[in-house]
């Protein structure tokens, strides 16, 4: 293999509901071997629970397939590759709907892979026998506080699988809960040959996958010099140079908006951070404080230097349950006195609620005056009363039939309230679910990841 | 000395970590960096979103980058996911920290 080989690895999707013109304009408008996506995050596992409990079939980001649709011919032209964590709580479920997709195209040669083995809910009970505590992460609370009421339980997995379907010629790789960065850190592994062991390379990539997760936030996006960022429109998404001695190079395509400097990229590395020395991933410890930044022309950063060490001998575990409802309506008062109308308009409005009998206990209930710095809390001061403010109102409670009684209440709080209030195009507002977030940690000898790949 | 904002001496993001949030801070220069290690302590920190983060601030330092974390416990309104406040993820907490005025001396202002 030649050392000066270069793999160039694309992020064209940072969230679920990311613009689809990132992985579109990522294909057409510049050289690329690997197209990256992201799609999950923590609450999106257990909407996909809901929907495959209804449907055997969905249980997945159905997005990406039909994004598919629109750049697969390409890709196979131009040879580019696609990984994502788009299978959800069912990756053979979407196995199925990309052979249907790629057979729509009448395309052939295509090989499909995929990774199982991290939706870990129906093993439950007998990892709980088995001495799994999954004990809450956070404030060590036991799991058989929410047990009953749990709706997702993914385990958050490596980079490996992910290479082996490479190795096995998969075109196309769909995981479930894979980490963000190891479907960065996969092509890596699999194009330079990196052993399981080598924990600065792995950790190389492992914080290419941080700069790279969130799609044009590396790029110009959400950067506080935002004036000094031309086009934003047609603002490029990352593409990474990486070299097989670790070093990478974060650019964009030619021609594209946006920008890539060292403080483009650190504002992305500061993103989410938690302890920089001891940033754990399943495949490595990496360490942030290693990594050295250099710009290397125009839009193009070099990132070296980057040491990593064993990863610890758990997994990461990503659960969910239902905890409830939650409520929020919006209305809008004017001045003058904006302020102590929407005060008195939110007052009504829980006095009418228990008018019908069960009154909102005062912990639950929500009241927010947007435009007096609610973002600013006690850091920016409001220099003169406001002549306009949202009043935004609701509760959270395991009843949802009393926050439909609170729907209801807001509309007629125009018409039988204080002057001065407009602003209801929303119509009425809903319940919505409440998704607790419980993070928790298994032994990796407990979890067997399978891989698939099969050809259309 | 003068009396100026973080944001004329340093950029920011933010994101949410569980029940908090997360703010990076990065010095636009190493002197300017040194300055706020010896500067923007954690107490500072809670002291300036007193009625925003409700629990432990956690200060971690990259030299490398001239970069500070801060961890901010408990400052999302309640539980991640159940909150119904505006910035729910702490978006906004970069620049909240931004609008922080320090005494700065003139030399490093040059």
């Amino acid at each position: 293999m030649s050392t000066d080989k270069t793999v160039l690895i694309a992020n064209g999707q940072g969230f679920w509901g990311d613009s689809l013109l990132g992985p579109l304009r990522l294909v057409e408008e510049g050289p690329l071997d690997y197209l990256t996506l992201d799609y999950l995050a923590e609450v999106t596992m257990s909407i996909m629970q809901k929907q495959k409990l209804r449907n055997p079939e969905a249980g997945y980001a159905t997005d990406f397939v039909e994004m598919l649709r629109q750049i697969l011919p390409q890709c196979q032209a131009k040879g580019i590759k696609v990984i994502a964590n788009a299978g959800g709580v069912n990756p053979r479920g979407c196995l199925n709907a990309i052979k249907k997709v790629v057979k729509e195209l009448g395309l052939t040669g295509l090989k499909i892979g995929i990774v199982e083995g991290d939706d870990i809910l129906d093993q439950l009970p007998e990892l709980i026998k088995s001495g799994e505590a999954f004990k809450n992460l956070d404030n060590g609370a036991p799991v058989q506080d929410i047990i009953d009421r749990m709706s997702s339980a993914n385990v958050y997995i490596g980079a490996k699988p992910i290479a082996d379907a490479l190795a096995q010629g998969a075109d196309i790789v769909v995981t479930g809960r894979a980490t963000d960065p190891s479907v960065v850190l996969a092509p890596l592994i699999y194009e330079f040959g990196w052993s399981m062991e080598d924990y600065d390379k792995l950790a190389a990539g492992t914080v290419m996958g941080h700069i790279l997760e969130c799609g044009a936030q590396c790029t110009g996006g959400n950067y506080c010099d935002w004036k000094s960022v031309p086009d934003f429109a047609r603002i490029g998404y990352p593409v990474v140079e990486a070299k097989a001695d670790g070093t990478f190079t974060v650019t964009k395509h030619q021609g594209t908006g946006g920008l890539v400097n060292v403080d483009t990229i650190t504002s992305q590395l500061m993103y989410e951070l938690g302890d920089p020395n001891h940033y754990l991933g399943p495949d490595c410890t990496s360490d942030f404080t290693t990594i050295q930044l250099e710009q290397d022309g125009e839009n193009r950063v070099k990132v070296s230097g980057i040491k990593g060490s064993a990863p610890t001998p758990t997994y990461k575990v990503s659960m969910s349950y239902e905890d409830g409802y939650k409520i929020v309506g919006q209305l809008t008062y004017t001045g003058p006195d904006a302020i102590e109308k929407a005060e008195l308009a939110a007052q009504i409005l829980f006095d009418r609620v228990a008018l019908y009998g069960k009154p909102i206990p005062e912990q639950d209930r929500f009241v927010e005056l947007f435009g007096t710095n609610v973002c600013y809390k006690g850091i920016v001061k409001q220099s003169q009363a406001p002549s306009e403010i949202m009043l935004r109102v609701g509760a959270k409670s395991y009843d949802k039939e009393l926050l439909n009684i609170l729907a209801r209440e807001v509309a007629p709080l125009i018409t039988s309230g204080p002057v001065g209030v407009t602003g209801f195009a929303g119509g009425r507002p809903k319940p919505s679910e409440i998704v607790g977030y419980w993070p928790a940690l298994i032994d990796k000898t407990k979890v067997h990841t399978t891989v698939t790949v099969e050809e259309v | 000395m003068a009396i100026i904002k973080l944001m004329d001496i340093a950029i920011a993001r933010s994101g949410d970590k569980g029940d908090g949030s997360n703010v990076g801070i990065k010095a636009r220069t190493p002197a300017l960096y040194q300055f706020l290690k010896e500067n923007l302590s954690e107490q500072r920190v809670k002291e300036h979103f007193k009625e925003i983060c409700f629990g432990k601030v956690t200060r971690y330092e990259l030299d490398n980058l001239n970069v500070l974390n801060f961890i901010l416990e408990d400052s999302l309104g309640g539980g991640g996911t159940a909150t119904l406040i505006m910035d729910a993820q702490g978006k906004v907490h970069s620049l909240a920290m931004l609008h922080m005025e320090m005494d700065v001396p003139d030399s490093l202002l040059a």
